[in-house]
């Protein structure tokens, strides 16, 4: 493998695995605080409190690894994408750095204070820190796609001295690709979160365990679930209707459009792909709904990729400029399964639960604790099409990918910090998933007994004192 | 001061933030297995840094986005070029980060044992990387005409650069000893200044051993970008203090003076480095400086902009977050670690 390939590799694997956490981080302290906040209102009930601790206890694991995650986030632009960072750092570092000073600050200072600040702070101000912790996480999702949708959708700059130059920072703010991806990521993590407490909860009602606590816990991962489904859903086909104009290669490959449409087009549920001769067999169509996506209409014409290639060659010169279509094709497609399956999942929870019939459904409840991994796949599965159907450039029409990998580094030290890295994050992983488990069987009291003696070990002999 | 001078100030003053504040975590978690005899003494010592060490560590997240953000050369030279001792940082980072947070998660011993070990790594590891980084910053590194880093991983280490960081882990040690003695009772605090008392002169020694040798591997004793004066020397005489302060149990003066050991450091290093960020071996011309490293004026105002508005308001709440959690920490407390 290249280190292009390499570098490209590692970045694949450590962004995916940081986003498997975030999403929750920021949907889970979203729903935290607002049971802290019905907490606070009815008179500090002991049961909500009990819940909160709970869902912090595995709030705080999924967030230890977000967080250590997120530190090499930081860093490996300039580690495997050292010209990438000289091309646009002008202009992609400083929404790096605003979130680190308006963001990270904020969230890791707060959730200290909330961690140890129960007997501390009175309960207002300990409120104040969770919601501070919620409000942070959001921004900094907003600020860390401020510099994403600049990849997307280069704006507010000149090309001086050979790169990007920031010449207005409020286009950077006002890019339309950030305003269609920052809700839709925003509301896929609120879903996230909904369908995480929800099915946490539904584990133990399915069991009859502290049935009074997790019905409310239930309940409130539902109407989030449900409403965040179907805003994301909504913003999505906002979204994908920005692409058509902003990104066509991308539309293009995400439905193996080979060709450009006729005035119906038809809209692709299955196709085997053949790249190399460029033809989909076994297709299952609908007709006009990709009209319908793209224009809200069941007319109009969407341009295929061998038009758009040959007019990238006439703009950018010789080249291939189509992304890998089996990926952008197949990864939309079960994002857009996964968010079907979570609206119909949340309609039918929250059509029995108006009814008083959920726990009549001891499979529904059981569907329920399953359907926690329906927003990871659409999760991830939305931003494999995002970044795979950008291929080949790095920033869309400025930069291609193959042009900012550094330089200076070879391919064994790619090689050496991929498996040390992916070996690390393996290891993390299953260390959590074990806690997680864990503290999720163990319920609402939680704690274990704490073992006393004798643990020590490390010290190695070694007396310093 | 224009902004290109203003914004090495700044990032120099991240820099020093996390050395500062970082630093004592480091060495609370490197002495951590020492002074912790017991699994109760052991979770004290990781509460006294609980509330505070991951807000204390944005300070290094926010110094590698105001580099990227303000001098993207400097950004992509030195993170490509310091690859893998880089890499081994971020691995130390993030399994410390981990340790800290489950270690106590489970009550299996070799659950635990494991984790403490990798609390001990996970500290020990940035201090010297760090210090190797700083050492080679200073002695100059093989930066070719593109800015890229030619001289391969092995060729930044050297004994100048391996005294460095020893240095500054022996320092950083010092630091969280003090530390604990601030934040601790009882046994605890009582080994924390045993242990403090046997590293103490050591860490004094490399530290001056570290600033004898950068006359002999860096040339900045002759091209002093701008006149340090009295600022290492200050810094030496404050490590030397911290010795009679241990004598008279004066913790809150000794944790000063190894926090103000570490800030005059950091601060000469920068200032020594001035105008240069990263200094070539090959030519002194290919190095990269303030101005040919940074990004343009308009982007560089804009951050400023952000920056003083942000800064003191983050300084305002961490300080805060300090006196709220400014009790001592004792092992009859009800831990949430």
């Amino acid at each position: 493998m290249t280190a292009l390939g390499l570098a490209r590799l590692q970045f694949a694997v450590t962004t995916i695995y940081h986003f498997l956490f975030v999403p929750l981080t920021i949907g889970l302290a979203l729903l935290i605080a607002i049971l802290e906040t019905m907490y606070v209102h009815r008179g500090r009930d002991p049961g909500l409190r009990r819940l909160i601790d709970f869902f912090g206890r595995l709030f705080l694991i999924n967030f230890a690894i977000g967080v250590v995650t997120g530190i090499l986030q930081e860093f490996q632009f300039g580690m495997n994408w050292a010209n990438y960072s000289r091309f646009v750092g002008d202009v992609f570092g400083a929404p790096l750095a605003v979130e680190a000073l308006l963001a990270f600050f904020l969230e890791s200072t707060f959730l200290g204070v909330w961690i140890f600040g129960w007997d501390r702070l009175s309960p207002r101000l300990h409120l104040l820190s969770i919601w501070l912790v919620a409000g942070a996480s959001s921004l900094s999702a907003f600020w860390i796609l401020t510099a994403n949708a600049f990849m997307q959708e280069p704006v507010g700059y000149v090309l001086r001295n050979g790169h990007a130059e920031m010449a207005n920072f409020f286009a950077l703010l006002g890019n339309p690709q950030l305003w269609v991806e920052f809700p839709h990521v925003e509301l896929g993590a609120l879903a996230t979160g909904g369908f995480f407490m929800a099915g946490v909860s539904a584990y133990f009602l399915r069991r009859e365990l502290d049935v009074e606590s997790f019905e409310q816990s239930f309940r409130l991962g539902l109407v989030v679930a449900l409403v965040s489904s179907v805003l994301v859903a909504v913003v999505g086909h906002d979204q994908a209707q920005h692409l058509v104009t902003a990104q066509p290669m991308k539309i293009a490959a995400s439905e193996a459009l080979w060709h450009t449409s006729p005035d119906h087009a038809p809209w692709t549920v299955f196709a085997l792909i053949d790249p190399t001769t460029q033809t989909n067999r076994a297709v299952v169509q609908i007709p006009d709904l990709l009209s319908i996506l793209a224009y809200n209409h069941p007319t109009g014409r969407v341009t295929g990729i061998d038009e758009l290639q040959q007019a990238d060659v006439a703009r950018y010169g010789p080249g291939n400029y189509v992304p890998p279509v089996v990926l952008t094709f197949w990864s939309f497609r079960l994002m857009v399964l996964a968010g079907t399956l979570m609206i119909v999942l949340a309609a039918v929870g929250t059509w029995w639960v108006l009814h008083q019939r959920h726990r009549a459904h001891p499979q529904f409840l059981r569907m329920m604790t399953w359907a926690i991994g329906l927003p990871y796949v659409a999760n991830i599965m939305g931003w494999v099409m995002t970044e795979v159907g950008r291929q080949p450039w790095v920033v869309y029409g400025l930069e291609r990918t193959a042009q900012g990998v550094s330089p200076s580094v070879s391919t064994t030290e790619v090689w050496i910090t991929l498996l040390f890295f992916g070996g690390l994050y393996g290891a993390m992983g299953l260390a959590a998933v074990y806690l997680m488990r864990k503290y999720i069987r163990l319920g609402l009291e939680g704690r274990e007994p704490s073992v006393e003696e004798p643990v020590p070990a490390p010290g190695w002999g070694v007396d310093l004192s | 001061m224009n902004l290109n001078v203003l914004w090495f100030v700044l990032v120099s003053v991240l820099f020093i933030g996390y050395f500062f504040l970082e630093g004592f975590d480091y060495g609370v978690g490197m002495l951590m297995p020492f002074v912790g005899r017991t699994d109760t003494e052991r979770r004290a010592v990781v509460a006294s840094i609980g509330p505070v060490w991951d807000a204390n560590e944005v300070w290094l997240i926010t110094a590698g986005g105001a580099i990227f953000a303000a001098f993207p050369a400097w950004y992509a030279a030195m993170f490509s070029g310091f690859y893998l001792p880089l890499a081994l940082l971020l691995v130390a980072l993030i399994v410390r980060g981990a340790a800290l947070e489950f270690r106590s998660k489970d009550a299996h011993r070799r659950w635990r044992r494991t984790w403490d070990g990798l609390i001990f790594f996970g500290s020990a590891v940035p201090p010297f990387v760090w210090g190797v980084a700083m050492g080679n910053i200073l002695a100059g590194v093989s930066l070719d005409r593109a800015g890229d880093f030619v001289g391969g991983p092995l060729s930044l280490i050297t004994p100048y650069t391996v005294v460095g960081g020893l240095a500054t882990t022996g320092l950083m040690l010092l630091h969280g000893a003090l530390y604990l003695g601030l934040k601790t009772e009882g046994e605890i605090r009582e080994r924390a200044r045993r242990a403090a008392f046997r590293v103490g002169g050591m860490a004094t020694a490399l530290y001056f051993l570290f600033v004898a040798l950068s006359y002999f591997y860096t040339d900045f004793p002759q091209k002093l970008g701008v006149d340090p004066g009295v600022v290492p020397i200050l810094a030496g005489l404050a490590m030397v203090a911290v010795r009679f302060l241990l004598l008279h149990e004066r913790y809150g003066l000794g944790f000063l003076m190894t926090g103000l050991t570490i800030v005059l450091s950091v601060a000469t290093v920068f200032v020594d480095l001035f105008p240069d960020v990263l200094p070539s071996r090959i030519d002194p011309s290919f190095s990269l400086t303030v101005y040919n490293a940074a990004s343009n004026p308009y982007s560089l105002h804009v951050m400023t902009v952000v920056a003083a508005i942000a800064l003191p308001v983050v300084l305002a709440y961490q300080a805060w977050t300090y006196w709220v959690f400014r009790q001592r920490v004792s092992v009859r407390d009800h831990f949430h670690y």
